[in-house]
């Protein structure tokens, strides 16, 4: 009998339950906000004068436990330029299908270039298209900003590695 | 025999067979659709309005399936397993009528298939029938967890059959008829729900056994057995399973109208007759609502608490339940 009685709060509980909002989102149409430290799609990012961040320097590569990131650097000049230094990364794969989103590659990177963002639509039909390349991964110039290459002032931007501040 | 005797037969039969084959896709929407709510969901509502396309779409996809059949499987019982499972809990619908006679082109017509006096028998024989479907189906599939489903699911429903049995003598008693027109229309005043409140009880749990629905959904319990009976089922005759089991919890509501909620019968039946299909529809609604609601909130019971539930609390319910109705009866003359 205390069973009987106890299987009718339990049905109770559902039947309030029928008629509360329900929670879902409606995915494609409405999307939830990530948290703020949400490991997503990779971004390569910029300066304020559009110059990219990324040196080439390989340490995501080499930090890279799954091996994803491949990239290979080639030498800037004043009239072509890409980033800061004497390199810039030329091509920059990362293959979706091995990253484990650790954001290892996040933390070795000297100039901070490369960036889990929040973007996580990253379903794909083919083999193929799991390799997102420098140019799917580059974010757009910012505003004020030119695209690269760009054609720069000698020896202004010679250094690769930014000035180090101190922590406010 | 008269010739349009039969074609009223046959356009009767054609127009319960389509209900209950366009019933049985609908009712899985209604319990996904419900099932959602008690969930705080939405549930589908992609394909079509509302959702309302869904079980359209779930046939295509079914029908376009791959159709395997394990090589070590018995082909031909493999094979006829679904379709004994489905025969039965169509044919079982014959004998619940959906309303008194209508005159139409200068006859009058019975709204049901058949007005037997042996109705309540017929339900209980046809209902056994298609326990052999899913035991076959689990022996044939060749599989160990097939067999264990179909094995606990002959010993759960010949165990419940013997409740549900005796849960049916309450209303013909009181009825003092097997036929379900006899039993409707003795319920014109009040429903034998009333006065048999732990007869309808005891029919809608052995009921909810018999046709394996949760918490008594033994023979498919997925946490132990896989999917139990239909672990090696593909394709459509995957879909049949499902089919049998959503019609027979069709019938099993139909019944239960029929012979505790007044079937048909409803405010201003007797000036429009055309009026108790609808009822009766409504009232298999509000069942069928009651079964997907237990379902989204009862846990599966043990299978020896099954077991002991059914033979050592509903068996014995059931026949005090028979014996104080007959007492009451002869004592008061009803």
């Amino acid at each position: 009998m205390g069973g009987l009685l106890e299987v009718l709060k339990g049905m109770w509980v559902t039947f309030k339950a029928m008629f509360e909002r329900p929670k879902t989102y409606q995915y494609p149409e409405v999307k939830r906000p990530v948290r703020q430290r949400f490991k997503g799609r990779h971004v390569l990012k910029r300066y304020e004068n559009g110059l990219e961040k990324c040196i080439g320097c390989s340490l995501c590569a080499a930090a890279c436990p799954a091996d994803a990131i491949f990239v290979e650097a080639s030498e800037n000049t004043d009239a072509a330029r890409f980033s800061p230094g004497e390199r810039y990364a030329s091509t920059y794969e990362i293959n979706m299908l091995r990253c484990i989103f650790c954001g290892y590659c996040e933390d070795a990177c000297p100039t901070e270039a490369i960036i889990l963002g929040d973007n996580y639509e990253l379903s794909f039909t083919d083999r193929s298209q799991s390799i997102y390349t420098r140019e799917k991964l580059l974010e757009a110039a910012p505003p004020g900003g030119k695209t690269t290459p760009q054609q720069v002032e000698p020896g202004m931007f010679d250094r690769s590695i930014p000035v180090m501040k101190n922590p406010d | 025999m008269d010739l349009w005797l039969i074609v009223e037969w046959v356009v009767k039969s054609g127009i319960l067979l389509a209900i209950l084959v366009t019933g049985f896709a609908y009712t899985t929407l209604y319990e996904r659709k419900l099932a959602a709510r008690i969930q705080v969901r939405i549930g589908p509502n992609r394909v079509g309005p509302w959702g309302l396309l869904q079980p359209l779409a779930d046939g295509i996809k079914l029908i376009f399936k791959e159709e395997l059949i394990p090589a070590k499987a018995y082909k031909a019982i493999f094979i006829l397993a679904p379709i004994i499972t489905v025969v039965p809990a169509l044919v079982i619908m014959a004998v619940v009528p959906w309303g008194s006679s209508i005159e139409l082109f200068g006859r009058t017509i019975l709204l049901g298939i058949a007005d037997i006096n042996v109705a309540v028998l017929y339900i209980l024989s046809v209902a056994s029938i298609s326990v052999y479907g899913i035991v076959l189906a689990g022996w044939s599939s060749n599989n160990k967890y097939s067999m264990m489903g179909g094995l606990r699911s002959s010993a759960q429903m010949v165990s419940y059959e013997l409740a549900l049995g005796l849960s049916f003598v309450g209303p013909i008693l009181l009825a003092g008829s097997m036929s379900m027109v006899d039993i409707v229309d003795a319920q014109r005043g009040l429903w034998y729900i009333l006065l048999q409140p732990i007869g309808a009880f005891i029919f809608y749990v052995a009921a909810l056994a018999e046709v394996n629905r949760s918490p008594f959904d033994m023979p498919e319990a997925e946490q132990e057995l896989t999917a139990g009976y239909h672990t090696e089922y593909s394709g459509m005759k995957f879909a049949l399973f499902f089919m049998g089991e959503y019609i027979k919890m069709a019938a099993v509501s139909a019944i239960f109208a029929t012979l505790f909620l007044g079937g048909f019968r409803g405010p201003f039946i007797d000036q429009f007759p055309l009026l108790g299909p609808i009822y009766l529809l409504a009232k298999i609604v509000i069942s069928l609502g009651i079964m997907i609601w237990i379902r989204a909130t009862l846990p599966r019971l043990r299978y020896d608490r099954l077991m002991s539930f059914g033979w050592k609390v509903l068996l014995p319910l059931a026949l005090a339940n028979v014996f104080l109705t007959a007492v009451v009866i002869v004592v008061f003359g009803l």
